[in-house]
């Protein structure tokens, strides 16, 4: 009896993903936007400050990146009430009218997954070769060529940065779900429904398989960008 | 052309150099023998403004170094003992160097395939750099900085653990560069490579020079007791 749960569930999974149910990819690409932006958004800001981090050694550099790095578990939870309270009407940024927009899920996700860039880019820029830095200064590079060919040998480290962080924005649940409030209309322009959201939502609902079906795009989702980083680092660490 | 006043170096409580003085003249070859961990890198890394953080005066040309790092990059590189590579294929590898100084084109082009032709690796030109053996890729690093036709080379051991056959090659390089024209300074541990190739040679131990000259008279004369247990291999025990 039990077990018949779990396979009606899945049966009825496989089915709405293999008729293509039309709201169940609306959510789906609706994620990957709102993740895609938000990754977009910390690469380009992470990637510079992770650059300046790793190439300079300043006082203070150590305590920088530790903050940096102790942000890299922040609950999301946690990062999503205190998104709440500073984007809610009456917050302190409220004037921007990010709540419950999709947009407002790209700029939390940024925040949350903004560590996770600057920490890899910074460790990244680290680990190019002391001795390749100075091969560029034997060779006349002045300090800016130097820089831009140590941020070139870093590149595929930063690249695979931005992957790890798309992957942690797409699967986190807090941020969407107060910040974007979870909303759906049908045919509506303002819906904030995304994948996290929703299998709570109709696992709460009791509508097993929908919820499912959500997961394993989800899963699909993330193991496929997995893997492309795999593939991505295996042939860089080849080269 | 190169004269170095009284420079010293230390690294925390540890002293790499004290008190070096040293005049090294241009197109000569001039080795800097010595253990492991005597100072030969630091006092290369010093002569190619690699290492800026030094007391002493140190001029080049006639410029003070230390005032002019770029200028002396500019006409001084250095081959390291470890050949590293950029993640780049072999002639991106040599042509570096000069795209950063405006080289292009058909002349680009020409001068990485002659140098990488001399040394015996134009076939390897569109492998992955660092894919290749520790021969080839110490030929590629010699490549590297020869391609860059500046006026002094310091080499840092660019032939250690290699087989015979490379040896010859890039000893043979090193030699093409004397004839060219160019000053070579080559730290090494080869006793027989110095006496090969140095006109004069100098003999540092725990970064002190102990002993400057003409190497045929440094070798079979030495004036240092420290350079003669040297020079007679009694390190080795």
């Amino acid at each position: 009896m039990a077990w018949e749960y779990v396979a009606e569930g899945v049966a009825g999974a496989l089915t709405l993903v293999v008729n293509g149910n039309r709201e169940l990819f609306d959510i789906a690409l609706r994620s990957v936007k709102v993740s895609g932006i938000a990754a977009m958004l910390a690469a380009m800001i992470g990637i510079p400050i992770g650059v300046a981090l790793g190439l300079s050694g300043f006082r203070g550099k150590a305590l920088i990146k530790s903050m940096f790095n102790a942000m890299l578990g922040i609950p999301t939870v946690v990062m999503g009430l205190i998104l709440y309270l500073f984007l809610a009407p009456a917050g302190p940024l409220g004037f921007l009218g990010l709540i419950y927009t999709e947009m407002g899920i790209s700029f939390g996700q940024m925040l949350l997954i903004l560590p996770i860039v600057v920490s890899f880019t910074a460790s990244s820029i680290e680990s190019v070769e002391e001795e390749l830095k100075d091969l560029m200064l034997t060779l006349g590079a002045n300090r800016v060529q130097a820089m831009l060919k140590t941020v070139e040998e870093a590149f595929s480290g930063i690249v695979l940065s931005v992957i790890a962080a798309f992957n942690r924005a797409i699967a986190e649940l807090g941020i969407a779900l107060m910040v974007g409030g979870n909303i759906f209309v049908r045919g509506g322009e303002l819906n904030t429904r995304v994948l996290t959201t929703s299998i709570q939502m109709y696992v709460a609902r009791g509508e097993i398989e929908f919820a499912i079906a959500l997961g394993t795009v989800l899963l699909a989702i993330v193991f496929a960008v997995t893997a492309l980083s795999n593939y991505l680092q295996r042939r860089w660490v080849s080269e | 052309m190169i004269a170095l006043n009284e420079i010293s170096k230390t690294y925390g409580n540890v002293s790499a150099l004290k008190r070096v003085n040293l005049e090294i003249h241009s197109g000569e070859i001039f080795a800097i023998i010595g253990n492991s961990g005597a100072g030969k890198t630091t006092l290369l890394k010093i002569i190619s403004m690699l290492e800026t953080d030094f007391s002493g005066k140190y001029m080049f040309k006639g410029l003070e170094a230390r005032k002019n790092p770029e200028k002396v990059r500019k006409q001084v590189t250095m081959v390291f003992q470890n050949p590293v590579m950029f993640r780049a294929s072999v002639f991106d590898n040599v042509a570096y160097g000069l795209r950063i100084r405006g080289v292009n084109g058909r002349e680009l082009r020409e001068r990485v395939e002659s140098i990488l032709e001399s040394l015996g690796i134009l076939s390897l030109a569109d492998k992955n750099a660092r894919k290749l053996s520790g021969g080839q890729r110490q030929r590629v690093a010699v490549a590297r900085a020869l391609v860059m036709d500046v006026d002094v080379y310091t080499l840092d051991e660019p032939t250690a653990n290699l087989d015979a056959e490379n040896v010859r090659i890039i000893e043979r390089a090193i030699s093409d560069m004397r004839d060219d024209g160019k000053t070579i300074i080559l730290a090494t541990h080869n006793l027989f490579q110095a006496k090969r190739l140095a006109d004069r040679t100098a003999y540092i131990e725990n970064g002190e020079v102990i002993e400057v000259g003409e190497t045929d008279r440094l070798f079979e004369s030495p004036e240092d007791e420290r350079t003669r247990r040297f020079v007679e291999g009694d390190h080795y025990f």
